[in-house]
């Protein structure tokens, strides 16, 4: 039992940095948009899809 | 009536088209029909930077319609050159080393693919660092260097893809919601953190452990319960205390009361070895009551999204004259006496009279006319409306505080203050409630001092608890909850928390004319041909004259394949006319189109002449702004509900009484100003009726807010959508009687659950005062309560019919 009075400051303080890293998270913008990141990850670029298309439209494309 | 048969349709924005081979792209090899150069300029774009897998991507058309988009290419070449100015970068771009930030709104965002063609682009311009888009608020943050690239340079790429850039510089009411947003998750999230915590540490406590060890878990339960209550809580009793100043009995003060008497009594036990704390409980409570008010909330900002204020409908530039020469100015340094130029397309940037030239102004935004009034000299313009046709020159006579929109603002501001205070049925039920359980506390406690403080104390706040209005708190806002889902699936949303209280009261609604019952827009009526041409030909010719037209007569047209006509050209005021087959064509007024008198055909909306200078009149088109479909259904229906129906119009001629009979409304009003329709309502608010209110213009803002419920149409003025307590959002105006009938039915499932919550407590109560109930039996016992509450309120989820969206 007496391992409680090490494990519930433990557990206090772990719960310490949780809050203050959410906190730093909502400080820095990361729940201002919760609607976009759902759907950006359903359009990650397909490289596959580009080399199996036509040769034709490859018009040069800008690159930063 | 539309001429064109069934053909192939734009590969891009899927417009029917018979020129696809006349404008096409190679996209996979294959080429695709496009509509007009807009488009393929667009499709030309997107394929060249590599991001074709848009059209793969895409799940709705983009809204952009090609046409506008080619003109406003043009228009808008000279005028983005102004955003690389710094007078006008220091109003939205923020500089930080060498990056530079800021946000745009963009215009014609459809589907979740626009983020990810935007953010792709952008993304590969030099020197972008940083490109996302915002899919509900359609806002676009950008950070770049601004070394390498220009703001106009940004907004030209967007506009290559067929999206309209404008700058955004937060409000204060915009930095205020973000702020209560932050805050509101903050909360939520040390409510539900403290509350997992403390749960874990009281499950030991039930088994049999040292009284030192129970002591030190329940000390450290107390700890953490002691910033959830303080910061998590702090709405509660901030409400609550307001309350009682205004000595009005809301939810928050037996909230506040509870939360604070079993946190006392749970400090008292922590140190007195008492039977129980409550501390997981009441971190529960809270975390609970937080979640529903954070989607509340959320609700309520997403009406009121992204520069919705009426700021952005001024330009940020304006073209001084000074001498010979024009002198781009910021907005804000336009002072009365300037004298100013302003382009067709672009808006005019403060009150003041025209002093030279003649053209058409859009005044839809504030007065809800859709059709361009004509300005000459000496007619006055309005700060924030459009220069629709040829360039104007203006003296400025009002600025800022001073200028017509700046009025409607504090009309606005007045309504709002005046607006009737909904009583909301939760409220009053709450308060009764609430005296009832602090008085049969009182009683309980005084019942059981005799055996001793420590005794009463107990029992008393286990009836506190047994009562604790847990499936009463849950009856009203389940119900509203469901309710307001149920009703955005049908079209409508909302966004203010009485509205669905208010609805079964209401007993007149009252319409706006234009833009409201009507579709706001023109749309081809009849054709009578005068001469051997028949009616496809006519409208071929005219929207041939048309195609090139900025003015919301073109529009109509639209949807026609033009014929070839050449060198059109606009006559402010009066019509068009080009070169067809070496003869020249002319279209408009009756007294323009041909030099004889002619008698004009009998009917509604306007007639415009297509004649021929060889071969003489053509023939009459019609064309006439229409009512909505769903019009006069809704017209029938609220009748049929017992409900009066009125229609206050701020147009003074004859279509208000003419639109009155053919939906058979009684009571019309027509040439009213904003503060008319605020005064005509509230002489019916002082009769003791309670009003709901449907429009769309600025005009009508201040009537919507004055109102008891308001409802704005799904083309609303951003300004009215904001002050409207409700949005259509499918332009279907049948959606309100299923509103009202939704509202109805909400209100009778609220009487259920509260019947059934209250008749459990006045069950439970007395076994909990005589000290019988255990803690678990009053447990098991509420939660069985909730349960069936919320199961009662699920059912206003069920939808009967969704219809389909009225073709816009």
């Amino acid at each position: 039992m007496d391992l409680l009075y090490a494990l519930v400051p433990l557990s206090l303080l772990l719960l310490g940095i949780a809050i203050a890293v959410f906190f730093w998270a909502v400080r820095n913008g990361q729940f201002d948009d919760m609607d976009s990141p759902a759907h950006r990850i359903l359009f990650d670029d397909d490289p596959a899809d580009d080399t199996s298309s036509a040769q034709q439209d490859k018009t040069p494309a800008e690159k930063p | 009536m539309t001429a064109h048969s069934a053909q192939e349709r734009c590969f891009h924005c899927g417009e029917a088209t018979t020129d696809g081979e006349r404008w096409s792209t190679l996209i996979d090899g294959q080429r695709q029909p496009m509509c007009c150069p807009g488009c393929k300029a667009i499709a030309e774009t997107i394929v060249a930077s590599g991001l074709k897998d848009y059209y793969r991507h895409r799940t709705v058309l983009p809204e952009v319609t090609p046409a506008e988009f080619s003109n406003a290419d043009i228009e808008a070449r000279d005028t983005l050159l102004f955003y690389d100015s710094d007078a006008l970068q220091k109003q939205f771009v923020a500089r930080d080393g060498e990056f530079a930030e800021a946000t745009f709104i963009i215009e014609g965002i459809s589907c979740a693919a626009c983020s990810w063609l935007i953010e792709h682009r952008m993304a590969q311009l030099p020197g972008i660092d940083k490109a996302l888009l915002n899919l509900s608020s359609h806002r676009l943050f950008l950070r770049w260097k601004h070394a390498e690239i220009n703001v106009s340079t940004l907004i030209e790429a967007l506009l290559r893809l067929g999206y309209k850039a404008t700058p955004f510089s937060a409000t204060s009411q915009e930095q205020a919601r973000h702020k209560e947003n932050k805050v509101a998750i903050r909360r939520m999230a040390l409510a539900g953190f403290g509350m997992m915590q403390i749960m874990m540490m009281s499950i030991p406590t039930y088994s049999d452990m040292s009284i030192a060890a129970e002591f030190f878990l329940r000390l450290a339960q107390m700890v953490l319960a002691v910033p959830v209550i303080l910061y998590s809580g702090a709405p509660f009793f901030r409400a609550a205390l307001r309350d009682l100043q205004a000595r009005h009995l809301t939810m928050d003060v037996p909230v506040s009361l509870a939360i604070m008497l079993a946190f006392g009594a749970s400090i008292w036990s922590t140190f007195n070895q008492g039977v129980e704390v409550y501390f997981s409980e009441i971190c529960m409570f809270i975390f609970f009551l937080l979640v529903g008010r954070y989607f509340e909330m959320r609700a309520r900002h997403r009406m009121s999204r992204a520069g919705n204020n009426l700021l952005t409908l001024l330009p940020n530039l304006a073209l001084r004259v000074e001498g010979d020469h024009d002198v781009l100015i910021a907005s804000t340094d336009i002072m009365v006496g300037d004298v100013l130029r302003v382009k067709p397309g672009q808006a005019i940037a403060a009150d003041g009279v025209v002093i030279e030239g003649r053209s058409s102004v859009d005044e839809a935004a504030l007065t809800g006319e859709y059709m361009p009034v004509s300005k000459k000299v000496g007619d006055t313009l309005i700060g924030g409306t459009m220069n629709v046709e040829s360039p104007i020159t203006m003296r400025v006579t009002a600025t800022g505080a001073d200028a017509q929109l700046s009025t409607i603002m504090r009309l606005l501001d007045r309504a709002q203050q005046a607006k009737p205070r909904a009583a909301l049925i939760a409220d009053r039920v709450a308060s009764y409630f609430v005296m009832a359980v602090l008085l049969i506390s009182l009683s309980v406690f005084l019942f059981w001092l005799q055996d001793g403080a420590e005794k009463a104390f107990f029992i008393a706040l286990s009836v506190l608890v047994v009562t604790c209005p847990c499936a009463l708190a849950l009856a009203t806002p389940t119900a509203l909850t469901a309710a307001t889902a149920a009703m955005r699936e049908r079209g409508l949303l909302i966004s203010k928390s009485h509205v669905l209280e208010t609805l079964p009261q209401i007993n007149r609604v009252v319409f706006d004319k234009t833009g409201t019952l009507t579709q706001g827009r023109l749309t081809l009526e009849q054709v009578i041909p005068l001469a051997d041409k028949d009616e496809a030909e006519l409208l071929a010719l005219a929207a041939g004259l048309e195609k090139y037209s900025t003015h919301p007569i073109a529009k109509a047209f639209s949807s026609i394949t033009p014929s070839r006509v050449e060198q059109p050209e606009q006559i402010s005021g009066q019509g068009i006319l080009g070169q067809w087959n070496g003869m020249t064509l002319r279209f408009g007024r009756a007294d323009f189109a041909w030099h004889q008198p002619l008698s004009v055909p009998q009917g509604n909306g306007q007639w415009l002449l297509l004649a021929a200078d060889n071969i003489g009149p053509l023939g009459w088109i019609q064309l006439n702004d229409s009512l909505r479909r769903s019009a006069a259904t809704v017209v029938r229906g609220l009748q049929q509900r017992g409900i009066e129906v009125s229609l206050l119009t701020g147009d003074p001629g004859e279509s208000g009484p003419l639109v009155a009979a053919q939906l058979g409304i009684r009571d019309v009003r027509s040439g009213m100003t904003p503060s008319d329709k605020l005064a005509a309502v509230q002489r019916w608010q002082n009769a003791g009726e309670k009003i709901m209110m449907v429009g769309d213009g600025i005009n009508d803002v201040p009537v919507l807010a004055g109102a008891d419920l308001s409802l704005a149409v799904n083309e609303a003025s951003d300004l009215a959508k904001t002050n409207a307590d409700t949005l259509l959002t499918n332009g279907q105006l049948e959606v309100l009687l299923q509103s009202l009938d939704t509202g109805v039915k909400t209100r009778r499932i609220i009487t259920q659950n509260h019947i059934w919550a209250i008749g459990y407590n006045v069950l439970a109560l007395p076994a909990a005062a005589a000290g019988l109930v255990e803690p678990w039996q009053a447990a098991i016992g509420m939660s069985l309560s909730s349960v069936l509450v919320v199961a009662n309120a699920m059912r206003l989820l069920r939808t009967q019919t969704i219809l389909p969206p009225e073709n816009p």
